[in-house]
């Protein structure tokens, strides 16, 4: 599986979504009914999504409408209570080695970058691969370097993260993530700590990402990058998922009067 | 921060400026300046007479320590009895051997490009307790029996040291680590282990050791006496230990918890690849701090009746045949400490600086 997975993700590296439908997956993330607590605090209520391989999803919201929780229950770095979250047909459960099992398929990018201080870009890239994966060294580093190409940063590979800005690191965990091979990729926030003048490099790569077929779910505010590359921009509001559409409907034509407030103050800035 | 191309304006060094700055700001400085240097300068002389101008150097005992200065006789008559206490002579070299391992083990940590250091250090942590492990009691291999009643001096404060320092250290993690588990039963058996090793004084654990646990166990020959010494030394050790390090456990962001856990690392490769490497960097100040107390809290075991190096001198310095020895005795010591404890510290902080990769979060 591990094997016929990369081959498909490393010839898939040009541009443009992937002509061939008869491989894509219908519904590689399922959740159904889910239900999550902080204590008595409910903080997702009743979530139901089915995400088909190579959709882009785009899922926005206010503050503290628990699209971070939501998005983090898909690698199980939160834990849901009720209903069923089932990636690439295995269900998340306390079984810790399914728990592995999805999180090897699902990158995750994170707001505050969080590479390993004490690798070099290079070495951040190639742990997993090397001690989850068991690539021998000499591929995994080749493979690594293939990635920060891709995100346009080969010559920093023997620097420490310390030693980057905010923007060259965010493309190095978008990077590390990939060498993962993964089929799904997460991002909670990838730009909102970033000056407005590194947005777009990672964005830009964000994009190149997409056009390769990647299934993405992408927590952001960055509303000009869902309506290039979204099939589905997802509206969160206490906990619930209020509405969904494709962006072009979603941005002209909102249904409901939450989405609609919601959009009227991203939009007046 | 300003941007300049300009280079940053090296300080300068000239030393009238400096003694103008630093010395003689004021008739304050200028009067504290005087005193002290009236002080060295009264102090310096006598010590300089003490120590060597008027030490005695050769002879061959008590009576030839005839020169007003330090009896520096003393220490070389008796060096063979502070390094090796009762070990019998003909058979000091397996002792020898170590003090040579040893030193090929660690003296290349200091030198930065050295080759195959990191081998060598790694030998010295794996592979040397074995070889001594061998080599110092003998009775196999062929080599003669000493039993460890009769090690004593240096000898024996490294010994102690040096199991306790590397034991502790993994134990110590362990125990960190469990006690920020997740699992009830791990966590509760790491907090009552550190919490009840670390309340008790080092001295009740001997005492306990050599006194107690005899009560309870059919006594054994001499040797149990040193390896229940040990024993007690490293746990007591691992759970100050543990404490450190969780210090830094807890210091290490959440993110890095979570970006590891996002990779599918799995716990013991997060801990072992991720959490610790940054943990234990960080606390390396802590870890040195407990190493080097530890070090010097060896000297402890005289109460259970071992002879480390301070028994041995102390028990020199009120022999009959030497007289007025007391402050010589106790310099060798305490420079012999000394020597070994500053190792430790600059040899910490050589690693430290190693290891910064630049960042700060
Ligand atoms: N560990 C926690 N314990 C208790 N409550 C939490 C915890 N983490 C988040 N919450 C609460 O859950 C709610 C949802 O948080 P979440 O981080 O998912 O929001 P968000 O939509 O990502 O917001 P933002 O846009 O600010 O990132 C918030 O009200 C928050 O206060
Ligand atoms: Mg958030």
């Amino acid at each position: 599986m591990g094997n016929s997975m990369t081959d498909q993700t490393l010839t898939s590296e040009t541009q443009t979504p992937p002509k061939d439908q008869s491989d894509k997956k219908p519904g590689i993330i399922r959740v159904e009914g889910m239900h999550k607590w902080y204590g008595d605090f409910h903080v997702l209520k009743d979530l139901n999504l089915t995400v088909d391989q190579g959709e882009r999803i785009v899922i926005c919201g206010p503050s503290g409408s628990g699209k971070s929780t939501f998005i983090r229950c898909i690698n199980r770095l939160e834990e849901h209570q009720q209903g069923k979250i089932i990636v690439d047909d295995v269900e998340l459960t306390d079984d810790v080695r399914q728990i592995d099992t999805v999180r090897r398929e699902v990158g995750m990018v994170f707001q505050h970058f969080n590479l390993f201080p004490h690798l070099t870009v290079l070495e951040n890239c190639c742990l997993s691969p090397i001690w989850v994966r068991k690539t021998p060294r000499k591929e995994a580093e080749a493979s690594a370097m293939e990635y920060l190409e891709r995100v346009k940063i080969p010559d920093q590979a023997n620097k420490f993260p310390g030693q980057l800005s905010g923007g060259q690191q965010q493309r190095v965990a978008i990077a590390r993530a990939l060498c993962m091979k993964p089929k799904i990729m997460l991002f909670d926030e990838p730009t909102s700590a970033l000056d407005p003048e590194m947005i777009k490099e990672v964005l830009d790569v964000m994009i190149e990402l997409a056009g390769s077929g990647m299934t993405m779910m992408c927590v952001t505010h960055e509303m000009g990058f869902a309506k290039t590359v979204a099939d589905r921009v997802i509206f969160m509001d206490g906990g619930e998922i209020v509405e969904q559409a494709p962006p072009h409907e979603f941005f002209t034509n909102p249904q409901e009067a939450r989405t609609q407030k919601f959009l009227q103050q991203i939009l007046a800035h | 921060m300003t941007e300049s191309t300009m280079k940053a304006p090296k300080k300068a060094l000239r030393p009238v400026k400096w003694m103008r700055e630093n010395l003689f700001s004021g008739w304050f400085n200028t009067a504290l300046t005087l005193a002290v240097a009236y002080l060295l300068v009264t102090s310096v002389g006598p010590l300089l007479n003490w120590f060597f101008l008027d030490a005695n150097f050769v002879g061959s005992d008590a009576s030839d320590c005839t020169g007003a200065g330090a009896c520096w006789l003393f220490i070389s008559q008796r060096l063979n009895f502070f390094i090796y206490g009762f070990y019998p002579d003909e058979l000091q070299w397996r002792v020898d051997t170590m003090f040579l391992l040893l030193a090929v083990a660690f003296v290349p940590q200091f030198v930065e490009r050295f080759p195959g250091r990191k081998w060598l250090g790694l030998f010295g942590i794996f592979g040397l307790p074995v070889v001594g492990y061998f080599l110092i009691p003998g009775g196999t291999f062929g080599l003669e029996e000493v039993q460890s009643s009769k090690w004593g001096g240096l000898m024996l404060t490294l010994i102690l040291a040096y199991i306790g320092i590397i034991a502790s250290l993994p134990i110590g993690i362990l125990l960190a680590l469990g006690r920020r588990s997740d699992m009830p039963i791990i966590r509760g058996i790491c907090v009552v282990f550190i919490e009840v090793w670390r309340a008790v004084p080092l001295i009740t654990v001997l005492f306990m050791a050599s006194v107690m646990l005899p009560l309870f166990l059919p006594e054994g020959v001499n040797f149990e006496k040193l390896a229940r010494a040990l024993i007690g030394i490293t746990l007591w050790q691992s759970a100050y230990m543990a404490e450190v390090i969780r210090g830094g456990l807890q210091a290490i962001p959440r993110g890095q918890y979570e970006a590891a856990d996002a990779l599918g690392l799995g716990y013991w490769r997060k801990m072992g690849l991720v959490i610790l490497p940054q943990a234990l960097k960080m606390v390396i100040p802590g870890i040195v701090n407990t190493f080097i107390s530890l070090f010097k809290d060896t000297t402890l075991v005289l109460i259970i009746g071992l002879f480390d190096i301070l028994g041995t001198v102390q028990s020199t310095v009120t022999d009959p045949a030497w007289q007025n020895v007391a402050i010589e005795g106790y310099v060798f010591v305490a420079f012999c400490f000394w020597v070994f404890c500053f190792g430790i510290s600059r040899y910490s902080q050589n690693l430290e600086r190693k290891l910064d990769t630049g960042h700060k979060t």
